[in-house]
């Protein structure tokens, strides 16, 4: 058993674990913070996203012990205009990705602001088809697709269709 | 998960040591290896977590080229400017890879020894060559529409799934490794071993050998990735193409080719390239060169519609890399 420390959600968590103990086990069984899901485990869905000193990340492929010392960013700890926006969108049926899809959705709008490129990157803004892009880590069987980009749209102040 | 023990060195003598003992396994970003562990094709006594390593530093070479740390993340060197200026072919292919999540934690090093996502190598119920050598390969008469069609053999037709090593591939990437031993250096075209009657082994790596860095010569043009697959994005290929092509007068100058989704492990097209070499940059030259490459391909019923898709993606990205060069 390691110990390992971290700040979830601005508040500093102790706990020992083994280390193959997964950053998502980490923080739904051990910290009781279950906004991020488990949807397949194998870092398919995307349900999982946490963002780990502001990048986003599957926690379910994450060991919690290479975590250490981090700062980690569930649904629980997030303030932001997209989870209005995802209401007013329809982003969600059942909403068992949602927590994921935000998280994803506050990083990748980082990642974007902070010019990383993207394989559809041409010159033409946050569109349609970037959101699309970049949000592919993050799936819905609920298929609430077009609910999820309109949100994301609104809050990054895309018009382009 | 089967349980192990863990340890994070902090310098490169030390990662090597622990990465030397019997059962002993580096871990980088966790991507694949996390997921083969809990799968339990993966079960090493040690992990040596290697993130604690100074390797994350992308620098220029006085040749004019690039000297990648085995540590830099995936999205960090697909967004670098100098990769996107001089290299586009490798971060259009990083790009390409995995998800926003996924490619925030791969590493270079880890990505070079990914493993193949053959269904048959992830379900323990299966005859696999590679995860249990002997028991022989459930994919030549499976569901082998993933598997490759060059370099394979009858024990193993498993593909390699890197798109990042397609790339590198073609741009004559050169692997830094430091072992028991001391520093080499493994052309990449060199790293990763064809499965023959031996599947399990993949690369020249021993044990301890840890990938330190990954050095570009100076760039020689023009290049691009294009990637075909299932699914418009986060799916491995099927067949993709890393290509760099300068022309000049009409005439090939400089070729350099290479193929993913179709072969065990990275597959530098040498066949096109000597036959492109010094001839006309049109579709039909692009057509015979592509053809000729494809000719020695051992194809399944499921993977057969590969030969024509590595063609035609062949030529399609040749085509737009002249069209461009046209434009200049």
């Amino acid at each position: 058993m390691t110990l390992i420390r971290m700040n979830v959600n601005g508040s500093a968590k102790s706990l020992e674990i083994e280390p193959r103990v997964s950053l998502l086990d980490a923080l739904r069984e051990r910290l009781g913070v279950t906004g991020p899901k488990k949807g397949c485990d194998q870092g398919a869905c995307g349900a999982c996203t946490v963002l780990a000193d502001g990048r986003r990340i599957n926690a379910c492929l994450a060991l919690a012990i290479q975590y250490d010392g981090c700062q980690i960013t569930t649904i629980e700890g997030v303030d932001h205009p997209l989870q209005e926006a995802f209401v007013r969108h329809d982003g969600f049926q059942c909403g068992y990705c949602t927590p994921g899809q935000i998280c994803s959705a506050i990083g990748m709008l980082s990642e974007y602001e902070a010019g990383m490129p993207s394989a559809v990157t041409d010159s033409g803004g946050l569109g349609e088809a970037e959101i699309r892009e970049r949000m592919s880590g993050n799936v819905c069987r609920c298929g609430a697709y077009n609910g999820i980009v309109g949100a994301i749209m609104d809050v990054a102040g895309s018009d382009a269709r | 998960m089967k349980p192990f023990a863990y340890v994070k060195p902090v310098d490169i003598g030390a990662a090597v040591a622990a990465g030397a003992a019997p059962g002993a396994k580096f871990l980088g970003g966790g991507t694949n290896l996390v997921d083969l562990m809990r799968e339990g094709i993966e079960q090493p006594d040690t992990v040596v977590d290697v993130t604690g390593l100074p390797l994350s530093a992308v620098d220029d070479l006085p040749n004019g080229g690039l000297r990648i740390g085995a540590l830099v993340r995936n999205s960090d060197l697909a967004a670098d400017r100098r990769v996107r200026a001089r290299y586009p072919v490798l971060s259009q292919a990083l790009l390409s890879g995995a998800s926003g999540q996924l490619r925030n934690m791969a590493t270079v090093g880890g990505n070079l020894l990914q493993r193949t996502r053959c269904p048959y190598f992830y379900d323990e119920a299966s005859a696999c060559n590679k995860r249990d050598p002997g028991s022989g390969c459930d994919a030549l008469d499976g569901f082998n529409r993933s598997c490759a069609i060059l370099g394979v053999s009858d024990d193993c037709i498993a593909a390699h799934p890197s798109d990042m090593c397609v790339a590198l591939t073609a741009l004559d990437a050169v692997v830094e490794v430091t072992g028991t031993g001391g520093t080499r250096r493994i052309p990449l075209t060199e790293l990763h071993r064809l499965p023959g009657q031996t599947p399990h082994i993949e690369t020249d790596l021993a044990p301890g050998d840890l990938i330190t860095a990954v050095e570009l010569p100076t760039a020689t043009g023009n290049s691009a990735y294009r990637k075909v697959r299932d699914r418009a994005s986060y799916a491995f290929a099927l067949v993709s193409v890393a290509a760099g092509l300068q022309i000049e007068n009409g005439a090939v100058t400089d070729i350099r080719l290479a193929l993913g989704g179709v072969a065990p492990k990275p597959w530098r097209a040498r066949q096109a390239e000597q036959l492109l070499a010094g001839g006309p940059a049109d579709e039909a030259a692009f057509r015979r060169a592509a053809q000729a490459e494809l000719a020695s391909a051992a194809v399944r019923p499921g993977n057969a519609f590969k030969v024509a898709l590595a063609t035609n993606t062949i030529v399609a990205t040749l085509r737009e890399l002249s069209n461009e060069g046209t434009r200049r």
